[in-house]
């Protein structure tokens, strides 16, 4: 199977060129990389980028690739800026169309999405914890598959969305994936719900029954997840049924 | 173990480190903790990577299951914690 020999191949360091950057939302940048080398990924993988000082000083950090499942030689990875982080403000405002970056990947056999996967399929994101689960919604569409997606999507404020405008158009033009978004601080004008977290009446209302046997994909920081993990489980989901990815507050994780 | 509540990842997030190990993706892998018997995939351990290495603890009993640490151009690798790993290589 194609997925098992992606997996099984040794993971090893290699230079990827910059050719295109997007700005996301006025703290996330997506860095488009072409890769000479690389085998191709899943939905839901990520990879380990390298940058070394002068001195030989070096930094790794993990980020999510935010492109579909491909086998081509390109690679999207969105990245947040920490306002103390050692390389997101170098990835999101320094880094140039033409610059070589340093990574390994792709990594991860375990919170993926195949197409293959026909049960329903629950996705929670916590603002940046969005990029891997993003990359399941665009190889589903490109995959041209019907599995039904939910998307539950907590973010701060409207301005924080990524990928905002590619997700109204898929969630227009597709019925069988629907998207709630929960904003913590501000929400958009005459929105129904009040600014907060994720709560369990917002979660038994707009995930999967876990009689359906979803799977459920959460990704976001610790807290997040801990909190979203804990509605799903009283909502009766298993914990067979759930796959977290977490990320810390300093960042090492996205 | 209040202390270790909130400060941990995945296990999915050693998967780069371990990779300079292991040739298969462990992140995927079974393994069952020596301690309380539980089988779960690697992926779902709880990952402390604050100190000088990296921890892996079983997501049920906080039993240790992996150590890894490098120093002096090597890398420690204690597996005492877990009975076995299994891993898919089909």
């Amino acid at each position: 199977m194609a997925g098992a020999t992606l997996l099984r191949r040794p993971i090893v360091w290699q230079v990827g060129t910059v050719v295109a950057l997007r700005n996301e939302t006025p703290r996330a940048r997506t860095i488009i990389l072409d890769l000479p080398d690389w085998p191709g990924h899943l939905a839901g993988q990520h990879v380990d980028v390298r940058l070394t000082a002068p001195d030989g000083y070096t930094a790794v950090r993990s980020y999510s690739i935010a492109s579909a499942a491909s086998a081509a030689n390109r690679v999207e990875l969105t990245v947040e800026r920490l306002p103390d982080g050692e390389v997101s403000p170098y990835l999101t405002q320094e880094l140039q169309v033409g610059d070589l970056l340093e990574l390994r990947g792709p990594i991860g056999g375990w919170f993926v999405w195949r197409t293959e996967q026909t049960e329903p399929i629950q996705l929670v994101a916590g603002g940046s914890g969005i990029v891997p689960l993003m990359s399941m919604i665009r190889s589903r569409a490109k995959a041209h598959s019907t599995t039904q997606f939910r998307l539950l999507y907590s973010v701060r404020e409207p301005d924080s969305v990524y990928y905002s405008d590619e997700l109204q158009a898929l969630s227009e033009q597709d019925k069988t994936i629907s998207i709630t978004y929960a904003y913590t601080r501000t929400t958009p004008k005459d929105w129904a719900r009040p600014a907060g977290r994720i709560d369990a009446p917002l979660v038994a209302e707009t995930t999967w029954p876990a009689k359906l046997r979803p799977t459920c994909y959460l990704c976001g920081p610790t807290s997040f997840v801990e909190a979203a993990t804990r509605h799903l489980i009283a909502n009766g989901m298993g914990d067979d049924m759930i796959r977290t990815e977490r990320f810390g507050p300093t960042g090492d994780r996205k | 173990m209040n202390s270790y509540k909130d400060d941990h990842l995945d296990g999915n997030a050693a998967a780069g480190e371990l990779s300079d190990l292991f040739a298969v993706d462990l992140s995927a892998a079974e393994g069952q903790c020596s301690h309380c018997g539980a089988v779960k995939p690697f992926a779902q351990s709880k990952l402390y990577m604050g100190g000088p290495g990296l921890i892996a603890r079983c997501a049920d009993c906080e039993n240790v299951l992996l150590r890894m640490v490098k120093a002096r151009q090597r890398v420690w690798l204690d597996l005492r914690g877990m009975a076995y790993l299994s891993v898919n290589v089909g």
